[in-house]
Order: C-alpha cells, then sequence, then structure tokens
C-alpha cells in the first residue's frame, strides 16, 4: 500500500511540473528543438531544475542501505552502450521533434489533449508492441 | 508573458525533480515514463503494475485537476495532421523501448546520476530533434 501511495505522489507532482514548465506544450517543446528557428530556451531550465533535486537523491542513496519501502536502490546501469541506445534514442528524438510530445507529457494531457493527443498515445502504445520484434532483429542484424 | 517562460520551467522542472527523488528514495525506482508505461505494455512490468497504475493515474489527473488554476486556456498545441501524429507516436514508442527509456529516464535520472548511457542518449535524441525539426519544418515544411 505504501508503494503505491508514494507511486501515486510521485506520478501526481510530475504531471504538475510538466504542466507548470511547459513541457506539454509542443510549441515550447519544438520551439526549444528549433534551433535554426525562434528558439525557445525554456527547456534547457526545466531540465536543469529537475535535474538538481534528482543530483541530491542519488547523492542520498549512497547514504542509506535501502528506499523507505525497503526495496535495494537501482544497481549501476551497464556501462555499455550498444547499438539499441544509440538507434532508439535517435527513433525517439525524431518522433519528439515531429510531434513536440515525449511519453510524460503525452500521458499528462490526455485529459485535455484531444483527438490528437489520444491518437498520439495510441501509436506511442503501439510502437511500444512492436520494439521487441525489431530489437531482435536490429540485434540479429548486428551479430551478422 | 514571454519574460516568465523561464521561471516556469525552472519551477516545473524542480517540480519534475523532485517527483523522481520521490520514487527513488521511496520506492527504490527509477522514474522513467517510457519504461512505467512500456512495462504494461509489453506484460514486461506486471509484477509491480499496481505501482505503476497509481503513478500513471496520478499523472493524468493531478494536472487535469490543476487547469481551472490557470488565467488561459492550457493547449498542447499538438498538430492537426494525423499522419504526423501517428508517425510521432510510433517513433517515441519504438524509440524509447529500444533504448530502455526518454526523456525523464534517461535526461533527468540518468545525467543526474552520471551515467554515460543516459548522457550518450540524450545527446543523440536531443539531436536527431534538431535535424527533425530542420528536415520537417525547414526543408520539408509538413510541421
Amino acid at each position: 500500500m505504501q508503494r503505491i501511495v508514494i507511486a501515486a505522489l510521485s506520478g501526481g507532482l510530475f504531471g504538475a511540473g510538466l504542466l507548470v514548465s511547459g513541457m506539454t506544450d509542443t510549441t515550447k517543446v519544438q520551439g526549444w528543438l528549433d534551433i535554426f528557428g525562434a528558439w525557445d530556451p525554456t527547456l534547457a531550465f526545466v531540465l536543469g531544475g529537475a535535474i538538481l533535486p534528482m543530483l541530491l537523491a542519488w547523492h542520498l542513496t549512497t547514504k542509506r542501505a535501502m528506499s523507505l519501502v525497503g526495496t535495494p536502490f537501482p544497481a549501476k546501469p551497464d556501462p555499455r552502450l550498444g547499438h539499441n541506445l544509440v538507434i532508439g534514442s535517435v527513433l525517439f528524438g525524431a518522433g519528439w521533434g515531429l510531434v513536440g510530445l515525449c511519453p510524460g507529457p503525452a500521458i499528462a494531457s490526455l485529459s485535455w489533449g484531444g483527438t490528437g493527443g489520444i491518437v498520439f498515445i495510441l501509436a506511442m502504445i503501439g510502437g511500444m508492441l512492436v520494439a521487441q520484434p525489431i530489437r531482435l532483429q536490429i540485434d540479429r542484424l548486428a551479430a551478422a | 508573458m514571454i519574460d516568465t517562460d523561464w521561471i516556469w520551467g525552472l519551477v516545473g522542472g524542480l517540480m519534475i525533480g523532485t517527483s523522481a527523488a520521490i520514487f527513488l528514495l521511496g520506492n527504490g525506482r527509477i522514474m522513467g515514463a517510457s519504461g512505467i508505461i512500456g512495462g504494461l505494455v509489453d506484460r514486461s512490468g506486471l509484477g509491480n503494475w499496481a505501482e505503476r497504475v497509481a503513478f500513471l493515474a496520478a499523472l493524468v489527473v493531478v494536472p487535469a485537476l490543476m487547469l481551472p488554476l490557470f488565467s488561459v486556456e492550457v493547449s498542447t498545441n499538438i498538430t492537426s495532421n494525423l499522419a504526423v501524429i501517428v508517425a510521432g507516436g510510433l517513433l517515441v514508442g519504438i524509440g524509447t523501448r529500444l533504448a530502455n527509456g526518454c526523456t525523464s529516464g534517461h535526461g533527468v535520472c540518468g545525467i543526474s546520476r552520471f551515467s554515460l548511457r543516459g548522457i550518450v542518449a540524450t545527446v543523440f535524441y536531443l539531436l536527431a530533434g534538431g535535424i527533425a525539426m530542420v528536415l520537417f519544418r525547414h526543408v520539408l515544411g509538413v510541421i
């Protein structure tokens, strides 16, 4: 139960932050990515602001044995980069630029995003469903 | 209005980072939106489905409740071109699952941990986003 309450607190604050910051406004996101247009620096403040509390949080994980609910903290990430990290990030970035929504803001704006927002979420879910077969295909090609 | 955008960006960013800190210190988990959604979609994360559903439900409900606080009408200003929306959604879905993360997981949680994977992912999705703007807005004129 405690886990669920913490997850809801986190998700709620995340949604509020996305709305307040402008991340749910596709014109602000595209304005940030469009460095050859009327460049909008707002997202630099969003990312910078978001990293600050997390610097402290990661530091605290080294001082404590486990999380509040008693689960271990995430293990150190695999230092290997791998082709899927690069290919996936390029595809994600292209889609993010094309529409101006990434996964968090797409869900957060569900109540006011209209039909376009719902179509985006459904397409994103479709993409997530086919990602695993695509990953296997890429791995096969990379091994060949 | 333009003058105060960066302040709201900073305030919202601090809220986003705090929400990620709550998830990490509270539940011992990385707050990555694509991972939380994707684990339900491809059933790889059903082991802690309740935590994921609670996170996503609050992610939808809390900003919805905040809408009356805004003096101007809140809009995503999303394109009306459905083909563009579908293509973008597919790319975001496939890309974030291949890369195992998006703006929140790799960007916020990864960079703050000085994770090489998070930093490399962020460089590539920002570059690709910038190139997409040049290609689709300035060359092809579709967005």
